[in-house]
């Protein structure tokens, strides 16, 4: 029988990179089929290759043993192709009927036929064995949910194959698990599944076969049953990971951050932080292990002093900082790693250097009169960091933009590392790294924490929740429910706790 | 204060109905646009363009209808202009659509110039004239209000109930609602995002031109210099206080010609300069948009949207 999908040779170049260099792939009919690789190997521009959203420089596609062109998305759908994205492609003000039938509206006399529409996609969803209320606007849906609606709205349209990319990134371990009994259910109904992901854990547990892909080629393919995760990482990075840190002992010091009932609304004026108490000592990791969406965001903003706290206190050591300003803070010695790099991380468009001083460009070491920005010093500053933190650069002159993602991450980790803070808030610091600079920037954290800074790690990967922390309190509806040690917990308790099942 | 009775009158609300027309117009063309997350700020000289236009057709063929076509045609070449230079090309579309507002002043005074000799008007044409609604002129109150008007002010209800069915009942409303959320969404669906840029983007120049129509055609029956006088602008305020729904935006416009309708009778009462009663359909604009500003959700981001 011909395999499901054969991709023969597929090269795909942009400006700069080669995405893909003469890839040859194929997934048999009805496995599930997983495609490994660290973020920049060419997974996604791969998939998005099958899916008719690139056209390959070079290289041919057979589906079903049948030649294709595949120039568009709609293509691919006519060939029975579905992709579940990453980043949801869900319109949000449009109810889940209205997502899942965009394109093909059945109609009756020019209009909409709004019986039929939901009648169909309440079939699919039957069908699917997919539980949602498809009259509900997609914004009003929690993610697991949403990516729900997304396999729903790719199954509906026929799809036999079905791409998923990274699909486990937004959920909780127990939706994990729903998911993995969803697909294992579409291959039984003789559906084929690709799973993007560079998670090897659970590529080793979902996958009947896994092809590993490195800077835009095929390492391999192997069978998951003859596999392990030591082996699958070294075909990954290319040489053996380190999966668990060597934790130096270090005993608590005193409370560094201190949080008491704080209480603030989100951007649509919700009350979203509904009283945190939280304590972070000195010399400690704490992680805080969360559904997104449950108040982390704007608990990182307020402890920033970038949103208001409308009750409740924030000390920093004795020190009273609720109502301070982000620069007091800063001065005080908090850093901050933003969980959204490009929006508060860093400005794209300075150079590494004007990204490297931001924040202490008032110091008198970065000026010259009390004025003016002394660039000759700034720059001996940022050659300096970009040593010391192993940031791959052409010069200390480039756009900060231009860098690779892990390497911007590091602008950021240098700049607010290098200020000696007693309080680190890291929020998502290891999001879209590579494994690499993953490791490096968990690294730093524990430095820190050794050098005796108190580390509030907020993640929404548990297992680097796991790796780092001394302890882990977990939020729940803008409210810590619950301080755990690593040692006493496991991972259902963590999942219950994080999505309300429990009260601590 | 006799006076100030005599302007709460069936007639100020014909007025009203009257005035708002062209904004209604405008702004449903405002919303088609910005449905597809492109700003259309050259809805004001696309207007005069059109008017101009229709003036123009009239005068040469005597035929107003002909002169109504001419502007939609007008318009909707204006709005392909915007949409090449904006989606295509993807050009900030706020310098798209002040050149358009820029050039349409010149050129049409220019051209008043050379046509009629005279910068600041045209010679009179033929206009549509008024069509009375056979029953419900003759009803008391309704009928003095909307029993007798010009046909593009009939169009115009008819056009706005249109635009709600188009948007919210049909496939291409769907289509044309999730290009502008979320364009990459609509592409992964099939759906070709810059033809329903284009089209919309078309169509929104096309509206406008009845709204510049009405104003040379269905009002004045001659072209002025800079006639529409803001009432673009006006329409983008309408668009957005009627949160960019079609019955919405009537609303809007309906407020705003019940303002110019209102300004026109208090001047002459004659009980404040003109100067200032003028100022009244411009003050309440400011007001109302101070008061919606940021709590009003646009449809799109307005970001350009590229192909890979």
């Amino acid at each position: 029988m011909a395999p499901a999908v054969e991709m023969r040779s597929i090269v795909k170049t942009f400006p700069g990179v080669t995405a893909n260099d003469g890839v040859d792939f194929s997934v048999e009919k009805g496995e599930i089929h997983g495609l490994l690789g660290e973020n920049g190997a060419g997974k996604t521009v791969l998939m998005s290759i099958l899916y008719g959203l690139y056209r390959p420089d070079a290289g041919e596609i057979y589906i079903d043993g049948e030649r294709a062109e595949i120039e568009s998305p709609a293509a691919a759908m006519s060939l029975g192709i579905g992709m579940v994205h990453q980043h949801f492609m869900l319109v949000p003000s449009l109810t889940v009927a209205e997502n899942v039938v965009l394109g093909r509206e059945p109609t009756r006399k020019g209009l909409i036929d709004e019986g039929e529409m939901l009648e169909r996609v309440r079939a699919s969803c039957a069908e699917f064995r997919l539980d949602v209320d498809i009259e509900a606007p997609v914004h009003t849906l929690s993610v697991g949910v949403q990516q729900r609606v997304e396999i729903l709205k790719a199954l509906h349209r026929g799809a036999d194959i079905l791409i998923l990319d990274e699909p486990t990134a937004v959920l909780t371990p127990q939706e994990v698990e729903d998911l993995f009994m969803a697909i294992r259910a579409f291959t039984d109904q003789g559906k084929t599944v690709i799973f993007i992901s560079h998670k090897l854990r659970e590529v080793l547990s979902i996958c009947d076969r896994i092809t590993v892909l490195k800077r835009g080629k095929v390492v391999g393919t192997v069978e998951a049953s003859e596999t392990d995760m030591g082996e699958l990482a070294e075909m990954m990075v290319g040489r053996r990971v380190v999966y668990s840190f060597e934790k130096a002992k270090v005993a608590p010091g005193e409370a560094m951050l201190t949080v008491e009932g704080l209480e603030a609304l989100d951007d649509r004026g919700v009350p979203t932080l509904r009283g945190v108490d939280l304590e972070v000592r000195g010399s400690e990791i704490l992680g805080l292990a969360g559904v997104e969406g449950n108040g982390q965001t704007e608990l990182v903003e307020a402890l920033m002093g970038l949103r208001e706290a409308r009750e409740g206190r924030v000390s920093l050591g004795s020190t009273d900082i609720t109502g301070a300003s982000p620069d007091e803070r800063i001065r005080a010695g908090v850093s901050h790693i933003p969980e959204d790099r490009h929006k508060r991380g860093f400005i794209p468009d300075f150079s590494v250097t004007d990204n490297l001083i931001l924040g202490s460009h008032r110091e008198a070491r970065f000026t010259r009169w009390g004025f003016v920005i002394d660039y000759e010093a700034a720059a001996g500053h940022a050659q300096a960091l970009v040593e010391d933190y192993s940031i791959v650069t052409p010069g200390v002159g480039t756009h900060a933009g231009n860098l690779s993602g892990g390497n911007q991450q590091k602008v950021i980790v240098a700049r607010e590392f290098d200020r000696n803070p007693r309080l680190v808030i890291a929020a998502q610091p290891t999001r879209g790294l590579d494994v690499g600079a993953t490791e490096y920037v968990r690294k730093k954290l524990l430095d820190m924490r050794d050098g005796g800074s108190a580390v509030l790690l907020v993640s929404a990967d548990l297992d680097e929740i796991w790796a780092l922390s001394d302890r882990i309190a977990v939020i729940y509806e803008g409210r810590i429910v619950a301080v755990r040690d690593p040692a006493e917990t496991d991972e259902t308790e963590l999942g219950l706790l994080m999505t309300g099942g429990r009260r601590g | 204060m006799v006076g100030l009775v005599d302007v709460i009158s069936v007639g100020l609300f014909a007025a009203a109905l009257r005035m708002a027309t062209p904004i209604v117009y405008a702004a449903l063309g405002g919303i088609f646009s910005e449905r597809v997350g492109i700003i259309n700020i050259g809805l004001e000289g696309t207007m005069l363009a059109s008017a101009f236009a229709g003036v123009t057709a009239s005068y040469y063929t005597g035929n107003p209808w002909l002169g109504v076509v001419v502007a939609v045609l007008v318009g909707g070449l204006i709005g392909l202009l915007h949409a090449i230079l904006t989606v295509k090309f993807v050009g900030n579309q706020i310098v798209s659509g002040t050149g358009i507002n820029i050039f349409a002043m010149g050129f049409t005074a220019y051209m008043s110039q050379i046509i009629w000799g005279s910068r600041g008007a045209s010679e009179g044409v033929r206009g549509l004239g008024t069509w009375n609604i056979p029953f419900i002129a003759d009803l008391p109150v309704v009928g003095p209000i909307i029993g007798s008007h010009s046909p593009l002010v009939y169009l115009m209800l008819v056009v706005t109930v249109l635009s709600y069915v188009v948007l919210f009942r049909t496939p291409l409303g769907l289509r044309i609602r999730a290009v502008g959320e979320h364009p990459t969404a609509a592409e992964t669906a099939g759906i070709d995002v810059l033809r329903v840029k284009y089209l919309c983007v078309i169509l929104s120049g096309m509206l406008a031109g009845l709204g510049g129509a009405f104003l040379s055609l269905g009002h004045l029956n001659l072209f002025t210099r800079g006639m529409t006088g803001g009432r673009g602008f006006i329409a983008m305020a309408a668009m957005i206080f009627g949160k960019w729904m079609p019955f919405g935006a009537f609303g809007a416009s309906l407020l705003f010609g019940l303002a110019d309708a209102l300004q026109m009778r208090l001047q002459s009462l004659g009980l404040l300069p003109p100067q200032i009663i003028l100022t009244i359909p411009y003050l309440l604009t400011v007001a109302v948009l101070a008061g919606v500003v940021g709590k009003a959700r646009p449809p799109s981001d307005y970001k350009p949207y590229k192909r890979e």
